[in-house]
């Protein structure tokens, strides 16, 4: 084994942690806080898997963006330091029992799977070739959901302008 | 990192995807439900980025998928925040078995 090895288990194991913390948890904010730190194990992943631009995102978007904004809302709709009240015990077993199932399911298609595993060397991921081939408009290239998600961001921009306005009433 | 088999990858993603599967269906808090439904799309992540490395290196598909996954995560999130707020204002809480306005 070597060094690398070792670091992807321990931040993988890390990673189902704070993942299991953040959804057993009944504190909403340590909630939040064990999911960002999941996601900065997840960007560790990425970054032990050689794809810094994917880690990089991920840290920027999810980390700095996305968490950022769940505390702001948990600052405005919750009291500090309240608990979440206990969930039924009738859905913790529906809810345990599907996800076991679900489980056994996946994993046991992947193991009757043959996944063909190559260990040819590949194209490198770096921020140049991503960013070539995403702007072109002939080999393949990714220039149109490129535009598609852009206007997309926009609409949810306006749209979440529209939705949390406070109207004003005279 | 050529020694981690691809099935651990896919155990671990399996495993974070069930976890937000379990407590996106036993929370009843919404912004609890929301970071379940975070776990769920950063899984799936992950399984398009190993696929993408161990099974077909000569392609970036698998990065474009993960960089449109990332973008519609980040309007999803703040749209479902926006309504959180709107919902607070009216109904005083983020309990969705409380705000039943539309059911029939």
């Amino acid at each position: 084994m070597s060094a690398s090895t070792i670091i992807f288990y321990i931040v993988s194991a890390l990673v189902l942690v704070f993942g299991a913390m953040s959804v057993f948890t009944r504190k909403i904010f340590r909630a939040a806080i064990y999911l960002l730190f999941s996601l900065i194990g997840i960007a560790g992943i990425y970054i032990l898997m050689n794809m810094d631009f994917i880690a990089a995102l991920q840290v920027l978007i999810y980390v700095g963006g996305i968490i950022v904004l769940i505390i702001f809302s948990i600052f405005l709709t919750h009291q500090a330091g309240d608990k979440l009240p206990k969930p039924l015990f009738k859905r913790i077993v529906a809810g345990a029992s599907m996800a076991a199932f679900g489980l056994i399911v996946v994993l046991g298609v992947f193991y009757k799977t043959a996944f063909k595993v190559t260990t040819e060397a590949g194209i490198d991921h770096s921020a140049r070739s991503i960013g070539r081939q995403m702007l072109d408009y002939h080999h393949h290239g990714y220039v149109y959901p490129f535009e598609i998600v852009s206007f997309l961001l926009l609409a949810a921009l306006v749209g979440c302008i529209v939705i949390a306005v406070k109207i004003q009433k005279k | 990192m050529e020694q981690v088999p691809l099935a651990h990858l896919l155990i671990l993603s399996s495993a974070l995807f069930f976890l937000g599967i379990y407590g996106f269906f036993t929370r009843r808090n919404m912004i609890t439900m929301l970071m379940s439904v975070e776990l769920i799309l950063n899984s799936v992540n992950i399984n398009f980025i190993a696929f993408n490395k161990y099974l077909f290196p000569n392609q970036l598909e698998g990065i474009f998928f993960t960089l449109f996954i990332i973008a519609v995560a980040a309007a999803e999130v703040s749209l479902a925040i926006a309504i959180i707020i709107n919902l607070f204002r009216k109904f005083n809480t983020v309990d969705v078995e409380e705000v039943d306005t539309m059911k029939f």
